[in-house]
């Protein structure tokens, strides 16, 4: 470790070194590199995290920028993972970075999560955090929680010595919390970066052991008013009956959580020769009138028994002529294997000609 | 009685902080909540929905008066 890296850490009372050796070996996954995942690794990154396991399939669309402010306008249609580990070992090449190119799911998250001391939900959706949740109880780990909406942000620290848990703040599962998660609402940028932030310094209580972990409460904040409310959140024991994961977490069934390519991203990849399978879900009538060079012809309601035509090794590509089919079957495909790297064209072809 | 409505409670109730005058007998939150989503049916919608007192989270047999502060919080899952 470079002590005069993190000097102004170490001279901090209360801290000194054990604290900054405390952090250099610990392992912390951050399970979402959005608006809350991205700063939040920034800044654990900075204070000498040693490992840092960074988990999204997503790739970076223009409309992430002003939130999610390490990336570029070049980088638009480039995955999330590959981009921020360059640009935080650039920052800190002191980190090590455990980086994974997919979703959390029912089937890797109990091997993926077992390897860290503590999991920062900077996740977008229900699924993924009542899997978390789980994932953590089973485990034991400790996991942030942080979550967002238009102008306002929540926080807890959540499976702390027995403390409350995922399911106290919000009692249910996945399957029935039918709050939307396709928050079409919007979201000020600066927002998540507060609230990543403040599940960074968290982390770095819980790991260092200074302070007291929002552990026991739930703090919201709306930025609107800049008021904060510190709530006290009792642990119901019952919660912390967990034995197994569930079944499966449902990918919510709305048009945000299909990963989508916008018409500008998808025609760079063109231009860069990228390979990629084009999947034209369209009639056959429809698709022998116009189609795209290279695309294959599966309707829709074929698309479920005729998988195997699909080479899952490359990125696919869902096409219809204006976008709702294609959200369609990208979710059919990613329902039958998360692991799977489907994308629905933005718009449809009547986007792109 | 102080309501303040988070997430997406607030979109329905139209803001943040709001004044309900209860009356002066104490009730349920059980029966509070029943007066709420009368006024607010598509409360009704969220099928998770916690309840604050005082900045503590409660069950529904917690008694609320007119001068307590009551808090709506519906998950929210944006990242």
């Amino acid at each position: 470790m470079n002590e005069s890296r993190y000097s102004k850490q170490i001279i901090l009372k209360g801290f000194g070194l054990p604290a900054q050796q405390l952090l250099q070996d610990s392992k912390v996954l951050i399970v979402g590199l959005g608006g809350l995942g991205t700063p939040c690794a920034q800044y654990l990154n900075g204070a000498g995290v040693g490992t840092i396991g960074l988990i999204d399939a997503d790739i970076i669309s223009l409309s992430n920028l002003p939130r999610q402010t390490l990336f570029d306008e070049a980088e638009v249609g480039l995955f999330k993972v590959d981009i921020l580990s360059k640009k935080l070992a650039k920052q800190n090449p002191g980190t090590h970075f455990i980086c994974y190119n997919e979703f959390l799911t029912a089937v890797n998250a109990l091997a993926i999560i077992s390897g860290y001391d503590i999991v920062v939900d900077a996740s977008d959706n229900f699924a993924t955090r009542y899997l978390v949740n789980d994932s953590c109880l089973l485990l034991n780990k400790p996991f942030i929680y942080g979550a967002v909406h238009e102008f306002e942000g929540q926080l807890s620290v959540l499976n702390f010595k027995a403390g409350p848990t995922y399911r106290c703040l919000f009692p249910g599962n996945a399957e029935i919390s039918n709050i939307p998660d396709c928050n079409d609402n919007g979201i000020i940028g600066v927002l998540p970066a507060l609230i990543g932030n403040y599940q960074a310094i968290e982390a770095i209580k819980i790991i260092t052991g200074i302070g007291e972990p929002l552990s026991g409460y739930l703090l919201i904040i709306d930025t609107l008013t800049q008021s904060h409310f510190k709530i006290a959140v009792s642990t119901n024991p019952e919660n912390r009956k967990i034995h197994q994961l569930l079944e499966s977490y449902l990918t919510p069934v709305c048009n945000r959580d299909v990963p989508l390519i916008d018409a500008a991203t998808f025609k760079n990849w063109q231009q860069q020769k990228k390979q990629m399978q084009l999947i034209d879900v369209r009639t056959v009538e429809e698709f022998t009138n116009q189609c795209l060079p290279k695309a294959k012809n599966i309707p829709l309601t074929e698309l479920y028994t005729r998988q195997s035509e699909i080479n899952f090794k490359l990125p696919v590509i869902t096409i219809c002529q204006t976008g709702v089919r294609s959200n369609s079957a990208a979710l059919l495909l990613k329902t039958e294997d998360d692991q799977r790297q489907v994308f629905s064209l933005l718009g449809g072809l009547q986007s792109i000609l | 009685m102080k309501i303040i409505s988070f997430g997406i409670t607030k979109d329905i109730t139209g803001s943040l902080f709001m004044d309900l005058d209860m009356g002066e007998k104490p009730i349920s939150i059980a029966a509070f909540k029943e007066l709420l989503f009368k006024k607010y049916p598509a409360l009704m919608d969220l099928k998770t929905l916690s309840f604050a007192v005082n900045n503590a989270y409660t069950n529904e047999d917690t008694i609320v008066n007119n001068q307590d502060e009551l808090a709506l919080i519906p998950p929210v899952s944006g990242g």
